[in-house]
Parts: C-alpha cells; sequence; structure tokens
C-alpha cells in the first residue's frame, strides 16, 4: 500500500525534533533564526462559476518588511490553489508537501483531485503539530462537487463558508466581504469584490501591503494573476545623486597597459572522498 | 500583609464601539445600546452617546461608570457655562483638550479612566472630530472608531470617504453609519443590534431615538460543514 499516500505516524505527536531545538538554543551556541511571518491580508470568496482566491504580498519580520512582493497563493493541483498566512516557510512547506501528496494520489486513482483530500490532508498534519506549525489556510478550488472554499486555522480547525479571509488583515478585508457579498456574482464582480477586501487590508494593516495577487479557479481553468493590482507604486526619487561628467575638471587622460608575468603553473587533479561508499 | 496601594482597576461593564464621521455641514456619532457585563449581555438599553451642548456631542466606549464620571464633570462645566449665560459655550475643540488633559493626568497617576471618548461637534461651523483613550492619546481624523470598531468599521468609512473626496452628506454619513453598524453586529462578539446617533449640524445638536439593524442572514443557507 506504500505510495498511494504517506504511512500514518505511531505514536501520537512526533516532537523529536523540539529537544534537540531546546539544547542547540541554551548549550549549542545556536542562535535561532527569527521566523519571517507573512502579516498578510489573504480572502476567498466563491462565485457562480467558481472560487476567486486573493493575497497581498507582504512579507514581514518583525517591524522590517521580508520582502515586497512574496507569493501567498501556493499551487496545491491544477484544480485547487491554497493561500497562505502565518509563518512564511510553515505555509510554503505544509502546501508543498500536501500539494506533492495530492500528486501521487492523482496518478494512482486516474481522478481529478478533490479539495476535501487536500482539506483533509491540511487539517490532519496541522492538528498533529497542536498549532505549532503557524500556518493559516484560505483553501480554495473547484471539483466534480462543484466550488469549495474554506479556511483552515493553525491547530487544525477547518471552516467551509462562501467567503472567508485570513491574516492579521483578516478583519480589514471581512469588513468588506460582510458590506458587499451577494451569492452567484459573476466573475469579473467576483474579482473586483476580493481586490477591494485585500485592497482594504494593504491600506488599514501594518502588516500587509504592497500588491494585489489573484487566483480564479473555475472547472475549465486555474488562472494566477500576479499582480492583479499595483497598489503601492515605488516613488520616484526626486533628485539626482550622480555628477555630470566633467564635473570635475579632466586635465589629462592617457592609456597604459598592465604587464604580468607568468611565474609558475600548477597542474592538480581532483581525488574523490577517501573512503569509498560501500554498496552491500 | 500590606500590600502597595494599588488603584489600576479592570474594567467591569463595558460599552463596545464608537463610530464617528464628518460630513458635510456636521457631524455624526453612533454606538450600540449595550452595556457588557464580561461576556454578559447585561444592560441593554445604555445611552453611551451624550449631547453636551448645542455644538458638542460626546460618546464613549470602555468603562461605563468611568464615562459616568466623566460626564459628571462635563455637565458641571455646562450648568456652570449656563449659569454665567455669557453667550460662550464649551466648544468640541475645549472639550477634547481637557479630556486630554484629564485622561493623561489619571493615567500619569496609574489611575486610568478607563475609556474611550469620542468627542465631536462644530467648531467655528467647521465640524470636528476626535478621539482620546484611556493613556491620553489624542488625535482627530475625519472618521473614527473605538475598538473593534477601528478594525471592521473604519476600513470602510475611509473607502467610502476617499471615494467621495471626504465630502459626504448627512444622508450618506447615516448610510455608512449603519453599514458599519450592521458589520460589527456581525463580527464583534460584544456588539448589539440596537444603536443610537448623536448628531450636530448647524442647527444645533441631538441624540436621536434608537435604530434597529435590519440583518441579512440568508448566507446561513450556503453553510453545511465544516468539511
Amino acid at each position: 500500500m506504500s505510495g498511494l499516500i504517506k504511512e500514518p505516524e505511531v505514536g501520537g505527536f512526533s516532537f523529536e525534533n523540539c529537544k534537540r531545538n531546546e539544547y542547540l538554543m541554551t548549550k549549542g551556541g545556536f542562535t535561532v533564526p527569527k521566523a519571517i511571518k507573512t502579516g498578510t491580508t489573504i480572502a476567498g470568496v466563491i462565485f457562480k462559476d467558481g472560487v476567486v482566491l486573493g493575497a497581498d504580498t507582504r512579507a514581514t519580520d518583525g517591524n522590517i518588511v521580508a520582502e515586497k512582493n512574496c507569493h501567498k497563493i501556493h499551487y496545491i493541483a491544477p484544480n485547487i490553489y491554497c493561500c497562505g498566512a502565518g509563518t512564511a516557510a510553515d505555509t510554503e512547506y505544509t502546501t508543498r508537501m500536501v500539494a506533492s501528496q495530492l500528486e501521487l494520489h492523482r496518478l494512482n486513482s486516474g481522478r481529478q483531485v478533490r479539495v476535501v483530500s487536500a482539506n483533509r490532508l491540511l487539517r490532519q498534519y496541522l492538528f498533529r503539530y497542536q498549532g505549532h506549525v503557524s500556518a493559516a489556510l484560505v483553501l480554495g478550488g473547484v471539483d466534480i462537487n462543484g466550488p469549495y472554499l474554506g479556511s483552515i486555522h493553525p491547530h487544525g480547525s477547518s471552516d467551509r463558508l462562501p467567503y472567508v479571509t485570513m491574516g492579521s488583515g483578516s478583519l480589514a478585508a471581512m469588513a468588506v466581504f460582510e458590506d458587499r457579498y451577494k451569492p452567484d456574482m459573476s466573475e469579473e464582480e467576483a474579482k473586483e469584490l476580493v481586490a477591494d477586501g485585500i485592497r482594504a487590508g494593504i491600506f488599514n494593516d501594518l502588516g500587509s501591503g504592497s500588491n494585489v495577487d489573484l487566483c480564479v479557479i473555475t472547472k475549465d481553468r486555474a488562472e494566477m494573476i500576479r499582480p492583479y493590482h499595483v497598489a503601492n507604486e515605488r516613488g520616484v526619487k526626486q533628485g539626482n545623486y550622480l555628477y555630470k561628467r566633467e564635473t570635475t575638471q579632466v586635465l589629462k587622460k592617457f592609456e597604459k597597459k598592465v604587464h604580468y608575468e607568468v611565474m609558475s603553473t600548477n597542474v592538480k587533479e581532483i581525488r574523490p572522498a577517501a573512503e569509498t561508499m560501500e554498496i552491500a | 500583609m500590606e500590600h502597595p496601594k494599588q488603584q489600576t482597576q479592570n474594567p467591569m461593564v463595558t460599552g463596545t464601539s464608537v463610530l464617528g464621521i464628518q460630513f458635510d455641514g456636521g457631524v455624526l456619532i453612533a454606538a450600540d445600546l449595550l452595556g457588557s457585563y464580561g461576556s454578559m449581555a447585561q444592560m441593554r438599553q445604555l445611552q453611551r452617546v451624550f449631547k453636551v451642548n448645542e455644538k458638542t456631542v460626546i460618546g464613549a466606549s470602555g468603562d461605563y461608570s468611568d464615562y459616568q464620571f466623566l460626564l459628571e464633570k462635563i455637565m458641571q462645566k455646562v450648568n456652570q457655562d449656563n449659569c454665567l449665560n455669557d453667550g460662550y459655550v464649551y466648544k468640541p475643540k475645549q472639550l477634547f483638550s481637557w479630556c486630554t488633559r484629564v485622561l493623561y493626568n489619571r493615567r500619569s497617576n496609574f489611575d486610568p479612566l478607563w475609556n474611550r471618548l469620542v468627542i465631536a461637534g462644530l467648531e467655528n461651523e467647521q465640524p470636528f472630530l476626535g478621539c482620546v483613550d484611556l493613556l491620553g492619546n489624542a488625535y482627530q481624523a475625519p472618521c473614527m472608531a473605538t475598538g473593534y470598531g477601528n478594525y471592521l468599521a473604519v476600513p470602510i468609512m475611509r473607502e467610502f470617504l476617499e471615494k467621495h473626496n471626504n465630502r459626504i452628506t448627512e444622508a450618506q454619513a447615516r448610510d455608512v453609519i449603519d453599514r458599519c453598524m450592521k458589520l460589527l453586529y456581525y463580527r464583534d462578539g460584544r456588539a448589539y443590534d440596537k444603536y443610537s446617533i448623536a448628531i450636530v449640524t448647524r442647527e444645533g445638536s441631538r441624540v436621536e431615538e434608537c435604530k434597529e439593524l435590519q440583518t441579512n442572514w440568508s448566507v446561513a443557507s450556503q453553510i453545511s460543514s465544516y468539511d
């Protein structure tokens, strides 16, 4: 049965690396790298023919913007995409892991992946780590059962809803959705609504910023629009700090060739490592 | 054992967000009618917006007893004004400045009045809207909210004001406030669906009778499972 889905681990929670981390932090002289969080506004909305997912593009490292144009809408399957908020590495690797598991599943079953499978795998993984994997996700896709949109919290709970928001800017985006969502919107209306929600997060939340990315998933296609809207353009510098040529008066120009002599040549053979691998 | 003198409190009966917005020719503030006792919705007819005089209104979120205390002090000053009867009344900016100093002084003595006040009115025919919190942080803005309103209502109000270049009519202001109070009722766990408005225009100021929100729960039919 191996190759279908990873064998379930025995013995409950796998916290083996925690002891090692403790040791490294206290006695190992190792400075723990600060997690880059995606401050974030992520959101999704179901419309008549499918799902629209949206995200901002700012990744923060404490109070500094670590990346101005990071990618928060992750690929899970051709018909499923997932936005991630929380610790950037956690969202990236969790979604990648589930994407690879689902690819194997798809090849084994020969059928289009269902979004509930992605949901279940993500939920069960996050619950197993009791919230220590800090990934808050907005999962959206279209499968044989129709459009699907849900949110998954870091502790492993999920909600299936017609519109969801996550991240530090979630309240601002949710305010926009509660104000203006209506069922059975057209694709353009849905895109504008999600973009409005993300923009509310970008301009009213300090953890979100830069541009709006969208992903539109319907029965026939999944389209990543990156960026959908460049909400913050870099300002044009008002002054030019370069000095014009000839500011310092040039008195004389000349060219001189630099002579060099070859002192010695050395030929060295690249040898493989001393011990050879033993193939028993 | 003798404990050192402690004065920092925890708020007891609290009010949630107060919203305020400027419009052409005036300003209005709104607050729901709920006084929460922790997570219990204890008092459902609590007026949290108040008319000070014909030019000023005040609203507060946070501890209700601290707000009542402050209001008494303010009304004493207004009564003095009326007794003197020299044509001068407390204008919103004066009241705002006074409240800021009182609140900052209290917090500097580790005995804060646990409130976030919104003071609104017409200052020399210009709309004035200011907010002071328990730390003494004071600022003015064309639209503001306290508590959860900051996260939920302010994005909507700002977007609306920006779209109309900061000039909106009274009817538009009422509409935005109604939408925002609805949002708060949907997403704030300590909000209520009845609210009252205090409005200041060139004709004077008044606290209007309470309004009930028309909420829409039709989205419930689309929610079935968690999966």
